[in-house]
């Protein structure tokens, strides 16, 4: 922030005596930043899990590793999926700034589309490995797995209803101020969301298959 | 929390938000291709077996998600340091470092812990490079099971 | 079918959860009965409901919510202290033949809910309270930045402490220590409903903390006046900012660890079991390395409001501005070094040891440059020894020795002797209390006119700080050569006689304590009806140099008619030093947010879920949690939260004030 001298404008009164307030006074808006902070926040509680997957990752207490349970082509295609929803979601913010309010929903819509695509895939991936023996129950290694791996999902999930939320309210007040502030802590999430993916498809699934 | 004179915003302007920087179709499209690249290679890596040594393998993919995590701050999350006045770059550098001390703290006391306090029991992370004789990989310290 | 859905809607709650054999507790219900009901009387008499609703409940006004938290804070004091008298009583009865009247299943619980209740729902809430008060002040701005967020934090702590509390008569508490660690804390060895009262009430209160974090970060960042650079801000508002960046950067780590409990406890994970791949040490890792930074978090306010007070009373410029400045900023980044300093004993070997004491060691600098700081100020100043000036003195004394303490628990082989002694209980509580509390009272006491417009009577105002004061020294003192002599913590019985002459005087000085806690009531209902003697008219009762004593006592809904311009440090007193004159004229109509039900509204659905949780009420428990989710997607809709004060009601508000300090003057 910069000094306020006696010079700047509005500050010194008639008298040439300087004032100590300012008749008019627009605080900046704090949403994007206060946004970004929880979204740091958000950060520490998936680096507390990443630190759990860390250090009890490799406990398969004798039953199935991650070489045995991880299809990495699935998890190619939730790779694509989900960084597909990421230049989506900017194509939707291009749009927003174009004021072109029929794009901005056809991209969301997109976007949704894609992260609902990628949850699905990844419970069809649980449901297997359910299915297969490879429980939450069954070792600390797969504890670990599915609550990092579960934690993003359900940030995720939370992302499509808030699309959902947002969707509706852009058809009924259109591309207003708060909306389109809105849409950028959005997007600020969803790309968030793709940065924690990358820290888990090489840390979690990766070096998982790795020996 | 700086104790630097940053240059600030200046408070002059009222009544607008911060021109942050949205972004371009060039910039998003540049940003996805580099990421497509830094995805494909770490999965080439690993499902083609490149290297033998799957340390180096470890160091590596991890670089490239280290690169791709910035490719992504700067070309979809359009961090820079004018964005919110330098705030966003300063909290992302402290939290970075917390994540950091968190990681290497708890790898490094854990590991010592496991070390000194559960013998036998020689597994931790993806350091793993002695395995006491007789016991079959991925076994923790023996337990009495029912 | 009839058994399966009784199961489906009431979990584990059944009659046999009330306590009907514990008479300490049967008598507290009638207590607390009694007094509900004739405080739901007088609100009723006197129709207060609807302004209590309008007003304060559903206030986004950041002096309210502030107000709020203060209550909170010394309602929940008077029971985590309810819970020390209990143990000091215990432990000076219970040798040899005579075990006291606490068995070990309740006395755990107390020394529990104690730590508990003293650190989330006293500290916690009075820190918060006056930083949400005074720093929006200090820096001339109108509100927090999220205001109705701000609201909601204070109902979701609040209901946290609810949880609590209502684990008294419904269920039982945790009997694990405040941290709760495993395997003890796991469902083997705690099968009951007690560890997961503690996991839902923090978790419903951490919630209301990291978003109170997020808000006063935001608004030190993006709300300070204009000419207020970053190095002309008061050092409390330094201290508040450092205080949030470390609870934004801590409490998310606190969440995750007690979820992986919540999930070894519900679902059956390994996390932290004994078996299966579990480790129950990462859990002690992980939760201290969000425990040391909550102590800083604590703390650090604290020195800010010694920084204000001792500028203040010595009507001195506050010595070496940026160093203090730097001394917090190092604070904050070296408390995330410093956490295995709490585990030395658990067998991660001599270098892993070492570094950390070192750290440990190596933080302790800093504070230490601020006590110079400090004494620097005092140093040729007119030192006026009002009530805060006294307990920053006593903090300076008290404190140090506390610190000094710490120190030789930072060395890795003296602590392998004292750790879990009474040594450890007597070093945080010399540095919690010497620290912590003291400077809160130093800050009651100095923003109190602000806030009421009244002063507190000095007189009983002295009766607590000498209570305090002799009562802490009685209190703990003991407790250090007890330590030293071997004895361990958290114990409910003692063989040895010869120790019970030591527990005999800590219990006297706990006596002492409560006499303290007792005059700060009397305190304040004495200068409630002597308000009109007390009264404070100019808005600036101590000549202070700070933004806040800028406005009237109370300041008025919107604190500042006109944003204030800064050019110096200490912005108040070289206003004043400039001749400032204060602008009766040429208001213009001002922008407010609304008050809203919303954060009330969905806190209490939070707190519903945490009890459905705790008796595993998995039906209900869904139904909340959907409901919440659907009462904040509602709140969502609703784009109109905020109106304007006409110009004409901000120039009745200012010409009533200048009225008023026409006639004091």
């Amino acid at each position: 922030m910069s000094d306020i001298t006696a010079t700047t404008p509005g500050v010194m009164s008639a008298e040439g005596k300087p004032r100590f307030y300012v008749e008019e006074h627009h605080p900046e808006h704090s949403t994007l930043l206060g946004f970004w902070i929880y979204l740091m926040s958000d950060c520490l509680i998936f680096a507390s899990l990443f630190a759990v997957y860390a250090v009890l990752g490799r406990n398969y207490a004798g039953g199935p590793t991650g070489a045995e349970l991880f299809d990495l082509t699935l998890v190619a295609i939730n790779t694509a999926f989900l960084l597909l929803s990421s230049i989506t979601y900017g194509f939707a913010m291009l749009a927003s700034q174009r004021k072109d309010l029929k794009m901005t929903q056809i991209w969301l819509g997109i976007t949704g589309l894609f992260g609902a695509a990628f949850l699905g895939l990844e419970l069809y991936e649980f449901y297997h490995l359910w299915h297969v023996g490879a429980t939450p129950q069954t070792s600390a290694f797969l504890s670990s797995f599915y609550t990092l791996v579960g934690t993003h999902g359900l940030h995720v999930t939370f992302g499509i209803i808030w699309l959902i939320t947002l969707m509706v309210q852009l058809n009924r007040h259109g591309l207003i101020h708060e909306n389109i502030r809105r849409m950028t802590c959005l997007s600020m999430f969803w790309h968030f969301l793709d940065v924690v993916w990358i820290g888990v498809f090489t840390f979690v699934y990766l070096m998982g298959v790795l020996p | 929390m700086t104790d630097h004179a940053h240059a600030h915003d200046d408070h002059g302007h009222h009544g607008h938000d911060d021109h942050a920087d949205h972004g371009s179709l060039k910039s998003y499209t540049i940003g996805f291709i580099l990421s497509v690249i830094l995805t494909a290679i770490p999965f080439w890596l690993v499902m083609g077996n490149v290297f033998e040594n799957s340390n180096t393998t470890a160091f590596i993919i991890l670089g490239f998600a280290a690169v791709q995590i910035v490719v992504h701050m700067i070309y979809f999350l359009h961090m820079s340091n004018k964005a919110e006045g330098g705030w966003s770059m300063l909290s992302l550098i402290f939290t970075i470092i917390v994540v950091v001390i968190m990681l290497a703290g708890s790898i490094w006391v854990m590991y010592h812990l496991n070390h000194n306090m559960m013998p036998g029991m020689m597994h931790d992370a993806s350091h793993s490079t002695h395995l006491p004789p007789g016991l079959p990989a991925g076994q923790s310290a023996p337990v009495p099971r029912p | 079918m009839q058994e399966h859905t009784n199961h489906l809607i009431f979990g584990r709650l059944g009659w046999d959860a009330i306590p009907t054999h514990e008479p300490i507790l049967i008598v507290t219900f009638i207590a607390v009965v009694l007094g509900g009901m004739a405080m739901v009387g007088a609100l009723t008499y006197f129709r207060l409901w609807g302004p209590l609703w309008r007003n304060w409940i559903t206030s986004i006004d950041h002096k309210k919510i502030g107000i709020m938290y203060m209550i909170l804070g010394l309602i929940m004091l008077m029971r985590g202290f309810a819970d020390a008298i209990m143990m000091r009583l215990q432990q000076a009865v219970a040798f040899g033949d005579n075990l006291g009247y606490l068995n070990a299943h309740h006395y755990d619980q107390i020394f529990t809910a104690h730590g508990v209740i003293m650190i989330f729902f006293v500290a916690m809430p009075l820190v918060t309270g006056l930083m949400n008060y005074v720093v929006p002040l200090q820096i001339g701005a109108r509100d927090v930045a999220f205001p109705f967020l701000n609201n909601f934090s204070f109902w979701m702590t609040t209901f946290g402490a609810v949880l609590i509390m209502v684990s008294l008569f419904i269920g039982e508490f945790a009997k694990t220590g405040w941290l709760a660690y495993p395997p003890l804390s796991g469902i083997l060895g705690s099968p009951d409903v007690g560890v997961d009262y503690y996991i839902w009430a923090l978790q419903v209160a951490g919630v209301g903390t990291t978003l109170s974090g997020i808000n006063l970060i935001a608004t030190i960042v993006k709300m300070r006046a204009p000419g207020m650079t970053m190095m002309k801000m008061p050092v409390f508002t330094w201290t508040s900012l450092c205080t949030n960046v470390l609870i934004v950067a801590s409490f998310p780590i606190l969440t995750a660890v007690i979820t992986l409990l919540a999930l070894d406890r519900f679902v059956g994970t390994n996390f932290f079991t004994n078996d299966l791949g579990g480790n129950a040490m990462m859990y002690v890792n992980l939760i201290w390395i969000w425990g040391h930074p909550e102590v800083y978090i604590l703390i650090l306010p604290c020195f800010g409001i010694f920084s204000e007070v001792v500028s203040t009373y010595c009507g001195k410029r506050l010595f070496g501005y940026t160093s203090m400045v730097y001394a917090t900023v190092v604070i904050t980044i070296l408390s995330y070094l410093v956490w295995l300093h709490h585990f030395f004993t658990m067998g991660s070997g001599a270098s892993v040891n070492s570094f950390f004491g070192i750290t440990t060691m190596i933080i302790s600098i800093p504070t230490g440059a601020k006590i110079f700081n400090w004494l620097f100020t005092m140093y040729r100043g007119r030192i006026r020894y009002e009530l805060p000036m006294m307990w920053t003195i006593a903090f300076m004394i008290t404190f140090v020795i506390g610190g000094m303490t710490g120190v030789m628990l930072a060395i890795p082989p003296a602590d392998f002797v004292l750790h879990n002694s009474l040594f450890l209980i007597a070093h945080f509580h010399n540095v919690i209390i010497g620290g912590v509390l003291f400077g809160l009272f130093a800050g009651i006491y100095y923003w109190f006119p602000k806030a009421f417009g009244f002063k507190l009577d000095p007189f009983w105002g002295k009766c607590s700080f000498w209570f305090w004061v002799v009562g802490f020294y009685v209190a703990f003192m003991p407790l250090y050569v007890l330590g030293l002599m071997g004895v361990t913590r958290r114990m409910s019985h003692f063989d040895d006689p010869s120790l019970q002459i030591w527990f005999q005087i800590a219990a006297f000085g706990a006596v002492l304590i409560a006499l303290g806690i007792g005059s700060m009531l009397i305190q304040f209902g004495v200068s409630f009806l002597k308000r009109d003697k007390l009264r404070d008219v100019t808005g600036d009762p101590w000549d202070g140099r700070t933004l806040e004593w800028s406005t009237s006592s109370p300041p008025p809904d919107y604190n500042f008619a006109f944003t204030p311009v800064v050019y110096e440090n200490d912005s108040w007193y070289d206003m004043k030093k400039q001749g400032y004159e204060r602008p009766l004229q040429g208001f213009t109509p001002i922008h407010m947010p609304k008050n809203t039900g919303a954060g009330f509204v969905i806190s209490a659905l939070s707190g519903l879920l945490g009890f459905f949780l705790v008796w595993q009420m998995w039906l209900l428990a869904g139904v909340t949690f959907a409901t919440i989710v659907a009462a904040a997607i509602i709140h969502t809709f609703n784009y109109k939260r905020d109106y304007y004060i006409p110009a004409e009601e901000v120039n009745r508000t200012e010409e009533a004030r200048t009225r008023l300090l026409e006639k004091h003057v």
